[in-house]
């Protein structure tokens, strides 16, 4: 009964730490670049969910002041992570504007093709 | 309205809106002008503000008027103002460095945009030096973050956008385990004011919580630290980026980091929580350890000079660590120290070595063959430096060294006295790799000096090496400053 | 899809009401969901839906690249604008109880002027990195 309890209680905490462990994992693994940034994003959202599922108060409404309700959620979670999201997708546009550089530059997105590719000049560049 | 009580946030505000008019005034040199003038402005502030908080004790600005812990707190206490005189003065001295470096290194059509980035960069640095508040400094973590994954990628060789993509993720991902441990104690506080936190903190000590938030931030900030083996970034990221762009981020952006981490681990959880309740003083020893000898070994046996002093500033990342981890007042005034005084030291390494990369047309040890005789002034600014990296008496190096040493004496750990001068010892040796190629061997004659030194670039490099030397013989700014800052830290819990 | 007669009908119908509903959100961000990020992306969903339809060359033309630039800029002037306001109004910076009459005027203010500051830079944000993507590939763009 009261693991059923924790269970039910924490589900958006387990779902926070499977989306973290499955981003970095797809950061790690995959060697495609974009593939790593998409990994980047799971890994992203999980911190998302991690701020604002605690904000919603049981038996709280939006927090928009109102006559009829004195119970509200907590707005800050939801501003800070306005600005998390916003920091999320500048960070997935340059990972990608790198990329559509990196695939002109070396005609490949894969990481072990690019880095054969520099590890060939270096030995020769010392001149 | 008094100009002077505006002054915290005027020290973020100038550099915010001279990025804008960077991208309006399209043209390159009004671009550099606006940059230029802003960060004097930046640095001017900063000194003003380092002596209001000598005179009259920690300042405190609420932004938007709203009174902490409500608002944003903008506070600058010793720790703080030494770190925005750093970075303030690192960058007043790298622009006008700037102007006739990134004319080799940028496309042209670029230059307003990199200035543009540039502004931003220390924009955001400054920021996280002075706010009070926990998510703002994610907030100008990643604008400083952002910045600088870009101007490394404005580097010449193709290699400077895979560098500035590593450095992307790695960094990436610990802003966002950052941003983790400020959410896990947010959820346990109720508050994200730093000071406020700190009090709040006391009452929910040892849960865990708070010591899985401990764990994400160090982690997180490790990351930005380049604390080994979190280091991988670096090398890269230094060697490949524009030499102007390597000379601000090896003096300013591990620093910051480190002031982040000081400041969360003092002034937020508290030197009780941190060092008793996890083992992190032999946690962060054997890193700091593993740092100093595992880099400096791998800087011998680099063939270009900007990698070679990149491991080497990995190594003496080590070292600021190492006075982190004793958990003692002169430990920690090693520490602040140290950032400063490597700050200037490696600043003015890479400054020259632009200098070398504008003249010679590269940095790798077979092109700098014979460098005392072509460049004679270079070669001497980059052997006092090189000797204020091993901590030769006379440079601004053997004054953390030397602090380090006491740390280590007052705790009798003989060992660790052994082991910092062994490692100086490989300090030395990648020094002497240097002087060994400019001095000893005769330049080649398929190479040719491409271009003459410039005084734009020559003047800023020249003070920073003097700067080297001088805070080694008049200590009274930088060891007054960083004790006071130890002192003040200890003492909050 | 220049030769498709239905994609081009609707869209004609369409983008008007993308572009109210974008000012829409602007202006009740005080009261729902909405404000300046979510109504710049609106924004620019509904010119890059346009340059989807029509052609970025045909887009280009409406919503020029000097103009997207400078929205960038702008948008950033303004909000720092609004801080720099409060300052020389009396009160700190982005102080916005000083901005009117009585403070809770003033909080409307400045609320207001900030969020068409992000607007206009998230919006301006979004072509400009739309038309960076999109022109990659042809030979005469940077």
């Amino acid at each position: 009964m009261n693991t059923t309890m924790t269970l039910g209680g924490h589900f958006t905490y387990f779902i926070t730490i499977f989306l973290m462990i499955a981003g970095l994992f797809i950061v790690i693994a995959r060697g495609n670049l974009i593939k790593k940034l998409i990994g980047l994003g799971i890994f992203q959202t999980s911190v998302y969910l991690l701020y604002i599922a605690p904000g919603k108060l049981v038996g709280g409404t939006a927090p928009i002041l109102s006559d009829a309700f004195s119970v509200y959620s907590s707005p800050l979670p939801h501003v800070l992570i306005l600005t998390a999201i916003v920091v999320g997708v500048a960070t997935l546009a340059l990972g990608l504007a790198l990329v559509v550089r990196i695939r002109e530059a070396y005609d490949s997105i894969e990481e072990d093709e690019i880095l054969n590719m520099d590890a060939v000049p270096s030995r020769q560049e010392q001149a | 309205m008094s100009l002077a009580q505006h002054l915290p946030a005027l020290q973020v505000v100038i550099p915010l809106l001279a990025a804008p008019m960077t991208v309006l005034l399209r043209q390159r040199t009004l671009a550099f002008a606006v940059a230029l003038l802003a960060s004097w402005a930046a640095f001017a502030i900063a000194i003003a503000l380092w002596l209001q908080v000598d005179a009259s004790g920690t300042i405190s600005y609420a932004i938007g008027s709203w009174p902490a812990p409500w608002g944003i707190e903008y506070r600058v206490d010793r720790l703080s103002s030494f770190m925005l005189v750093l970075v303030s003065g690192i960058a007043a001295l790298v622009l006008p460095y700037c102007r006739r470096s990134i004319e080799d290194e940028v496309p042209q059509r670029q230059h307003y945009l990199f200035y543009t980035m540039f502004v931003l960069c220390l924009t955001g640095l400054l920021g996280i030096s002075i706010t009070g508040d926990a998510f703002n400094i994610f907030v100008f973590l990643e604008v400083s973050s952002l910045s600088t994954y870009v101007l490394i990628a404005l580097g010449r060789d193709r290699r400077a956008l895979v560098a500035s993509y590593q450095y992307l993720i790695m960094g990436t991902i610990g802003a966002t385990f950052i941003v983790i441990g400020i959410g896990l104690l947010y959820l346990m506080t109720g508050t994200l004011n730093l000071v406020d936190m700190g009090q709040r903190l006391a009452a929910v000590q040892g849960t865990r919580p708070v010591l899985a938030a401990l764990a994400f931030l160090t982690v997180g900030i490790s990351l930005k630290l380049a604390l080994f083996p979190l280091h991988q970034w670096l090398p890269n990221a230094y060697t490949y980026a524009p030499s102007a762009v390597s000379a601000f981020l090896a003096a300013t952006a591990t620093k910051v980091a480190v002031y982040v981490l000081l400041r969360f681990y003092f002034s937020v959880f508290g030197q009780s929580q941190v060092f008793d309740q996890l083992p992190m003083q032999q946690a962060m020893l054997l890193l700091a350890l593993a740092g100093m000898f595992a880099a400096s070994a791998t800087a011998i046996f680099q063939s270009d000079l900007k990698r070679l002093f990149a491991y080497s500033s990995v190594g003496q990342i080590g070292y600021i660590i190492l006075g982190l981890s004793f958990d003692s007042t002169t430990g920690l005034t090693a520490t602040i120290l140290h950032l400063f005084n490597h700050g200037i030291t490696k600043g003015a390494i890479f400054m020259l070595l632009g200098l070398v990369a504008l003249v010679m047309g590269g940095t790798s040890l077979s092109r700098i063959q014979g460098l005392g005789k072509r460049m004679p002034l270079t070669s001497l600014g980059m052997v006092i430096c090189g000797l204020s990296l091993i901590g030769v008496p006379g440079t601004a190096g053997f004054i953390s060294k030397w602090y380090l040493l006491l740390a280590a004496l007052e705790q009798g750990q003989w060992w660790l006295v052994f082991l910092i001068l062994l490692s100086s010892l490989l300090a030395v040796a990648y020094v002497w790799r240097f002087v060994e190629a400019a001095y000893f061997r005769e330049p080649r004659e398929d190479l040719d000096a491409k271009a003459t030194v410039p005084w734009s670039m020559a003047l800023p490099a020249a003070l920073l090496v003097a700067a080297t030397v001088y805070f080694g013989l008049s200590t009274a700014f930088t060891v007054g400053s960083a004790s006071q800052a130890a002192t003040f830290l200890m003492g909050v819990r | 899809m220049r030769h498709d007669l239905i994609l081009r009908v609707i869209a004609k119908l369409l983008i008007p009401f993308i572009l109210l509903f974008a000012l829409y959100v602007q202006f009740h961000g005080d009261f729902g969901p909405g404000g300046g990020f979510q109504a710049g992306v609106i924004l620019a969903a509904a010119v890059i839906f346009y340059a989807l339809i029509y052609g970025l060359a045909d887009a280009r033309k409406v919503v020029p690249e000097p103009l997207v630039e400078s929205m960038m800029a702008i948008g950033v002037l303004i909000y720092a604008g609004v801080g720099v306001a409060g300052l020389l109004l009396g009160g700190n910076y982005l102080d916005y109880f000083v901005l009117d009459h009585d403070p809770v005027h003033g909080q409307h203010r400045g609320i207001f002027w900030v969020e068409v500051g992000v607007a206009t830079t998230v919006s301006g944000v979004m072509l400009k990195i739309f038309y960076m993507f999109a022109a990659r590939g042809n030979a005469d763009d940077e």
